[in-house]
């Protein structure tokens, strides 16, 4: 394929206007000896049916979800995606968009931004949300730099309940600021209340609560976050924004920083990416965001607009005392995510959230009623929770499998103490038919 | 002047001022299992007493709404985009049809490896291909944008010299650098410094030289720099690191100029970022995503970032995480996966062949621009340019700025080029390699028109665009006081 278009003449044209005899004369200031004269080794251009074919028969190596039945979780879920939200987002007056600095061409997709951020502020219960990041758990990075920033504290605790890759990202970012880490324990699938006051010192910044939370248990969000306040420390909460359809936004509780993956919004599996890195705080730590933010603001006659706000907080301005290195972020995902969160509306988000809420304890119910199944943990749960089984469980992973179902995410592959355990996840899209014969694998093992 | 369009008339509606109570885009089926009782499962205090107030809107007023809102941005493919250090390329059609396979797209991350096998051999061709362009020895994909890359390299930069017993605290960025650089030196923990550039945009070597000791981790450059030039002196600038045990980053924001011309690892480089959404057509879609894969020399590859994708023994693909030494996990899952589809198709389309055309395409463009434009504009750095160039306005022929003329562009349909950096009162342009000839020429006119104004009619400059739904914002009170989020507090 090429996607140039000049014609030989055309470059010849050019060269005159130049003034160069060949186009190899504008690589000049290349030493001769830093040249690359060989071809690559990569293999020569194909046509784009060729392409197909070539894409076509590795993809035919895959399994997917379309043809089984999909029971996982752990921070990506298998939602419905309404049409309209592919549809419209697809369009490429936003696929091919650059990021809006240029306000008056870009008014289409600032109101987006602004729109999403307004949205992401009501499932999270919070004043003001910024534009995107990359994905769950870089935001909960970026949310412990916000948190150290704010109060100028360098520890942060992180609950045990927690993904590993929050809880692994933000070691990874930690280290290189020397940020401490201490950890709450979680030994019955949820934070230790009792340990929590004891872990936070007087150098805490803040604590990381997960909720609902790996094993998929809802934390005590309204009993743990006074006790992180009385201690002195910001409570940043890590949430999935879909349950906040019935259960009440985690911000209500106090949070000081929420962050989340925001996948469940309108976002296919992808094997794991592109995401969309949610974060909102109070309005008062709106100049201590990362990413950009987008504000309503008037033109020179008056008329309502949109444009990036707050931008000397950002790297183009602030260099190496930006909030963040962070300026490419997730503005497709965002905008998929805002047409989803439009299109569902206050009840849809209800009827979705409930359904998983629903379908997530029917499932529970009708396998804990099998031999050799337990819930693991006693802690209330959304859409996901955690089996405890008698069986070796890569035995009852693939059994399912042999029947084209994913039974879960065997629980040891993020917490090593957990080999007896599978966390299943349902949500509104699984059929009662899906779940029964779910339940009829497990029993069959 | 074009005429106002009528949208630029009406108060144009947000979400949140449409649709009706009780409205709702999305019919689900209705729930075949047993309601169960929320609050007998979970405590009331967690239990929302009403759902939240997300807008609600019949299904054709929401495609409405986006359709409207999609009529106002500036994109490639409505758009000449000659946005200098963004690279906005034509995104080819058929890499979103590539991307949206099923097979492809509707994966959970947490499947068995036996599932994903295609997926993840074509993962490991692209690492094997981002390699070879580089000259380097291995890749990782993980990172999820060119900023988040380099951090990741600087992460690699810091483990290394720690594995040799030094704590280097200082990173040396050329005054020209990406304000992602400095920023990303912050987040690393290292301190930025500044090196001069001399008068024609290369780096200075005696300052370099003066600035460099065993305190020093790397330096990070752009090459070509910003100003649009390759530096020439990059193998002895490589040179003067490697004596003190520094290393050198290449921040590659601009490798569509030396695609199959010249490889980072052939001249010194022993870490570098992509962004895939410059140099290898993923769709900037308004922001994101990117991805920015990092490749590195051999003796960084202990340090690379978890997980890595890998040929087992068996012949079949999977991913290795038990690496002692790497610097650990920087995101979640296994990175941009949907991103990095669309960055292999482009890849295997265009080959080795369409690579290196590619590179020259784009530099013949921005050559051909700044040849037909020197006669009207200052070019203050020499020729010959390479992906992009830089050009200044006369001081004597306006007393419009360089956001003046970008604004007035914006009424010719062009989106103005980079604006103000990386040197005071310039337009940064890069055409690409992906547009006609008649698109440049198209761009000429448009340049010699605004020109013509300046010297005629400057208000009509400065008091553009005036064919936009608005006219220029006011930011500074976007700033002063924000209103972030809908109803304004």
């Amino acid at each position: 394929m090429r996607y140039t278009q000049f014609t030989n003449p055309q470059v010849q044209q050019m060269l005159d206007v130049i003034g160069v005899d060949s186009i190899d004369d504008l690589f000049s200031t290349i030493p001769p000896a830093l040249r690359f004269t060989k071809p690559l080794d990569i293999p020569e251009g194909i046509s784009e049916l060729e392409l197909l074919r070539d894409v076509g028969s590795l993809a035919e190596k895959n399994t997917s979800c379309d043809k089984l039945t999909c029971f996982l979780g752990a921070g990506a879920y298998d939602h419905f995606i309404p049409t309209v939200v592919d549809g419209l987002a697809s369009q490429t007056e936003f696929l091919t968009a650059y990021t809006p600095y240029q306000a008056e061409a870009s008014q289409g997709i600032l109101q987006l931004f602004f729109e999403f951020q307004s949205m992401v502020c009501l499932l999270t219960g919070m004043e003001a949300a910024n534009a995107s990041l990359y994905e769950g758990a870089s935001a909960a990075a970026e949310a412990m730099y916000m948190a150290a920033g704010i109060t100028r504290r360098n520890r942060i605790v992180i609950a045990e309940s927690a993904h590993p890759d929050i809880r692994q990202v933000i070691q990874t970012y930690a280290r290189e600021r020397g940020v401490e880490i201490a950890t709450v324990p979680a030994p019955n699938g949820t934070v230790d209340e009792t340990a929590l006051a004891k872990v936070i010192d007087k150098q805490t910044a803040a604590v990381l609560i997960q909720s609902p939370n790996l094993y998929g248990c809802l934390e005590r969000l309204d009993r743990i976050i006074p006790v992180i306040h009385e201690a002195g420390a910001l409570a940043i909460v890590s949430t999935d924004p879909l349950a906040a359809g019935i259960l009440k936004p985690v911000g209500n509780f106090g949070a000081d920083i929420v962050v989340g993956e925001g996948q469940a919004l309108g976002i296919p599996m992808q094997y794991g990416g592109p995401y969309l890195g949610l974060l909102a705080g109070r309005k008062k730590y709106l100049r201590k965001m990362p990413g950009r933010v987008v504000g309503m603001t008037k033109d020179a006659d008056g008329r309502r607009g949109f444009c990036l706000s707050l931008q000397t907080r950002e790297q183009h301005i602030k260099r190496e005392r930006a909030t963040s290195n962070v300026c490419t972020n997730q503005g497709l995902l965002a905008i998929r995510a805002s047409i989803y969160m439009a299109s569902m509306g206050r009840n849809g988000i209800q009827q979705v959230a409930g359904q998983c809420f629903d379908k997530a304890h029917y499932a529970a119910q009708q396998i804990t009623q099998l031999k050799n199944y337990e819930l693991r943990f006693d802690a209330p749960f959304f859409k996901e929770f955690t089996v405890r089984t008698t069986h070796n469980v890569q035995d009852v992973i693939q059994s399912c499998r042999d029947n084209d179902i994913l039974a879960g995410v065997p629980l040891a592959r993020l917490d090593e103490r957990f080999t007896d355990s599978i966390l299943i996840a349902v949500t509104e899209k699984r059929t009662r038919e899906e779940i029964d014969q779910l339940v009829a694998a497990l029993g069959a093992v | 002047m074009p005429n106002t369009p009528k949208l630029q008339q009406q108060d144009f509606p947000i979400l949140f001022e449409l649709g009706s109570p009780g409205l709702c885009a999305v019919s689900l089926p209705k729930s075949d299992v047993p309601q169960t009782n929320l609050s007998d499962s979970v405590p009331g205090d967690l239990i929302a007493a009403e759902p939240p107030s997300l807008p609600e809107i019949g299904e054709l007023d929401v495609v409405r709404h986006y359709k409207k809102l999609s009529r106002r941005c500036f994109s490639v493919d409505g758009n000449f985009y000659p946005l200098g250090s963004c690279t906005m390329k034509y995104n080819p059609r058929i890499n979103e049809r590539v991307a949206a396979m099923p097979a492809l797209a509707n994966l959970h991350p947490y499947q068995d490896e036996r599932d994903v096998q295609g997926l993840l051999e074509m993962m490991h061709r692209l690492k094997q291909y981002l390699a070879q362009i580089a000259g380097l020895a291995d890749v990782s994909l993980q990172p999820a944008a060119g900023a988040h890359g380099e951090m990741t390299g600087l992460m690699m930069i810091n483990a290394y010299h720690r594995s040799n017993g030094e704590e280097r605290k200082i990173v040396l960025t050329p005054d020209s650098a990406h304000g992602t650089n400095p920023a990303s030196c912050t987040i690393c923990g290292r301190e930025a410094a500044s090196v001069r550039s001399k008068a024609d945009g290369r780096v200075d070597l005696d300052d370099l030289r003066s600035k460099v000791d065993d305190n020093t981790a790397a330096l990070m450059i752009t090459n070509p720099n910003t100003v649009g030039v390759f530096d020439e002196q990059i193998a002895e600038i490589a040179d003067i690191l490697h004596a003190r045990g520094a290393q050198l980053y290449l921040d590659g924001a601009n490798m569509n100029a030396i695609l199959g011309k010249t490889r980072p690892g052939d001249f010194g480089v022993d870490v570098m970022h992509y962004n895939t959404h410059k140099t290898f057509s993923t769709p900037h879609g308004g922001g994101g995503p990117g991805a920015g894969p990092v490749a590195v020399a051999k003796h960084l590859t202990p340090f690379l970032p978890i997980p890595r994708v890998i040929l087992k023994d068996d012949g079949t693909f999977g991913w290795e995480s038990n690496e002692p030494q790497s610097i650990g996990k920087i995101r979640s899952f296994f990175g941009q996966t949907g991103v990095l589809v669309r960055a292999y198709a482009y890849i295997r389309a265009l080959g080795h062949d369409g690579l290196r055309d590619v590179a020259e395409c784009a530099v013949l463009s921005a050559n051909y621009l700044a040849a037909r434009l020197k006669e009207l504009y200052d070019l203050p750095f020499p020729s010959p340019y390479a992906h992009e160039f830089i050009l200044v306005p006369r001081a004597a022929n306006h007393g419009a700025t360089e956001l003046d003329i970008a604004k007035r562009l914006i009424d010719h349909e062009i989106h103005p080029p980079t604006m103000s950096w990386p040197v005071a009162h310039c337009l940064m342009i890069e055409p690409t390699e992906t547009e006609s000839l008649d698109t440049l020429d198209h761009f000429v006119a448009a340049m010699t028109e605004i020109a013509d104004e300046l010297e005629n009619d400057p208000d009509v400059v400065r008091s553009a665009p005036h064919t936009m739904p608005v006219r220029r914002l006011d930011e500074v009170e976007a700033s002063r006081k924000p209103i972030v989020r809908w109803p304004a507090d």
